[in-house]
């Protein structure tokens, strides 16, 4: 794949839906009537006889999942992150998780990156939602390639996950990494200076900032935390022993998300670096292009950039 | 129809046991939700030890049928059954709702034997029981998917989602059964929420329907004979007219024996009223 290429996590997702369907006959998937925009409909018009279409409604699509998990099938069980999370969270909790059933929750559309639909459909809080129930795994790949390889890699896992897609198409940041482990963080630059510790749509915007920071002297380490639960504990050890402040950025509320997980594994180690956290600052989102949403709630590489200079100033 | 005399006998003794392990269980933990329990439980009694084809020595037989609890409050009868077709020892049931024990106050699939999945929020059942119907006709397989509701479970959108879904899907491996004992906690199911016209809503949303005394074991045994015998492409409903705590006469009928355990004279008396129905039977 070409490095320029842009590509949305979303897309990869329909694709490499397809191409493990040919193979794996269990695969079956459900939709709420967004086949178009999860890019379901890829699959949906491959194999008709695998494709179950709910309509409306969220609830009674994460039952039928449960329902057919039951008997060995894979359910992948796709809409938009605020109503996987959120319009039908009783039923993954009580049923998906509570049972430990085997059913992928791919949910797209995730965070305020979304756009123009608004913060009615601009989930900020399934991280949160998601990671606090038992047995759940949470996933938010970086690109594409991640994207097709936790998808495998979620299949092939025994139990319910949760895996967290976006709407805009992203630059390809993990073309040099070929496994993709679950619980497993992927260490794409390091730093003595600062880590920067990341998720989805803002690791190629880390990867940015630190470029920047790298030509002003600052070394900041970026790490990939693809997997939010289980959360690879031992790198953020590594990252507080190794750098002098640790940063994280997310597309999701800085309440409950992947910085509240990074402060809940540092609030009893050893060495505590303070934290600094990116993402949005509990409120909601609103309609606009994904860029100027980036922009006004500061979830760009410009923001990590400045957090890091008024951090370090103030360290010193 | 003409049935077996005494195997109407038998369901009726077993019945009567499930009736007494209930209040015992009750008893003993303290707790439990002995009002819905005793309503479904000639119910629970027909298809456990007559209809559902299920092997406790082989709990996840492919073939099996696939029973839900969507009511999982109503879990006194159902564990009292699976004990007693023998998917875990009776003395388990002792430890209901103690802890530590795998007999909590909703089922729980991971930890009870023979519990096809876990139930207790409201509304869940009849959505898993369409995954569970779909995977059956996607596998070709022949087991029948049942599940049982409260009346005022019917009250929770997802029910309604699925009563669509169910007929869209032309689910005619699939039946549910309604508990309509007609009490729901704070008060009769009319006051609280009214939920009439039961049997025009499920044929509107294009389900078959039957009714039935669920607290008579000859009406289920032929209704259930009735609806498994149906050959058009409709999923079924059974609305089964029932009393809220029946066989003990001072729980019939009164919303306060919802959720609350009796104390030892209480459960005494209960014992002692359904002890004599047995003797009836003898």
């Amino acid at each position: 794949m070409s490095l320029n290429k842009l590509i949305a996590t979303r897309d990869a997702f329909g694709e490499e839906l397809v191409e493990i369907g040919k193979k794996n006959k269990n695969l079956v998937v459900l939709s709420a009537d967004l086949a178009k925009s999860t890019r379901t409909i890829e699959f949906a018009t491959v194999f008709p006889e695998r494709f179950f279409n709910a309509g409306v409604a969220e609830q009674n699509m994460m039952g039928i999942a449960a329902g057919l998990s039951t008997s060995g099938f894979v359910p992948i069980v796709s809409t938009l992150a605020i109503f996987a999370a959120g319009r039908a969270y009783d039923q993954v909790r009580n049923t998906i998780a509570h049972s430990r059933l085997n059913v992928k929750i791919v949910a797209t559309h995730s965070g305020v990156s979304m756009g123009k639909d608004g913060s009615s459909h601009q989930s900020i809080e399934d991280i949160a939602l998601m990671r606090v129930i038992p047995h759940m795994v949470v996933i938010s790949p970086a690109d594409g390639p991640e994207t097709k390889k936790a998808l495998r890699s979620a299949i092939e896992y025994e139990g319910p996950v949760y895996m967290r897609l976006g709407r805009p198409e992203l630059p390809v940041v993990t073309q040099h990494i070929n496994s993709f482990n679950i619980g497993k963080a992927d260490v794409l630059q390091e730093g003595t200076d600062v880590s920067i510790i990341t998720c989805g749509i803002m690791v190629h915007q880390a990867l940015k900032a630190a470029e920047i920071l790298s030509s002003q002297n600052i070394r900041a380490g970026v790490i990939n935390m693809h997997t939010i639960k289980p959360l690879d504990v031992e790198v953020i050890h590594q990252a507080a022993r190794s750098t002098l402040v640790i940063l994280t950025a997310e597309d999701h509320s800085i309440i409950g998300g992947l910085g509240s997980a990074v402060l809940e594994t540092l609030s009893c180690a050893n060495i505590r670096p303070p934290v600094y956290r990116i993402g949005v600052r509990d409120v909601f989102g609103e309609s606009g292009s994904t860029d100027q949403l980036m922009k006004k709630y500061e979830l760009t590489w410009e923001n990590i950039v400045q957090a890091v200079h008024k951090i370090l100033n103030r360290n010193n | 129809m003409v049935q077996d005399a005494e195997l109407v006998k038998r369901l009726k003794k077993m019945a009567a046991f499930i009736r007494r392990d209930s209040i015992q269980m009750s008893l003993k933990a303290g707790c439990g939700h002995v009002g819905p329990g005793l309503s479904w439980t000639d119910i629970c009694t027909v298809l456990f030890f007559h209809q559902l084809r299920i092997d406790p020595k082989n709990p996840d037989w492919l073939n099996r049928d696939r029973f839900i609890l969507s009511k999982g409050h109503g879990c006194l009868p159902l564990y009292s059954a699976l004990a007693r077709k023998g998917f875990f020892p009776m003395e388990k049931l002792d430890t209901f709702c103690q802890l530590d024990s795998c007999l909590g106050g909703h089922p729980d699939c991971l930890a009870v034997p023979g519990v096809e999945i876990s139930t207790g929020s409201l509304g869940h059942g009849l959505p898993i029981a369409i995954g569970m119907a779909i995977a059956a006709k996607s596998d070709n397989k022949k087991y029948r998917v049942i599940t049982v509701m409260g009346d005022g479970e019917l009250q929770e959108g997802t029910v309604w989602e699925a009563a669509m879904a169910a007929a869209h899907y032309r689910l005619d491996n699939l039946t549910g059964i309604i508990d309509c004992n007609k009490l729901e906690i704070d008060g009769p199911v009319k006051e609280v929420m009214n939920i009439e016209p039961l049997k025009d809503k499920w044929k509107s949303f294009g389900w078959y329907v039957e009714e039935m005394d669920g607290n008579d074991i000859e009406d289920i045994l032929s209704t259930l004979e009735r609806v498994f015998g149906y050959k058009e492409e409709k999923p079924r409903i059974i609305i089964a007219h029932t009393i809220k705590g029946k066989g003990v006469s001072f729980m019939e009928n009164q919303v306060v024996w919802h959720y609350k355990a009796p104390d030892n004279d209480e459960a005494r008396q209960a014992i002692r009223e359904i002890d004599l129905a047995l003797t009836k039977l003898k």
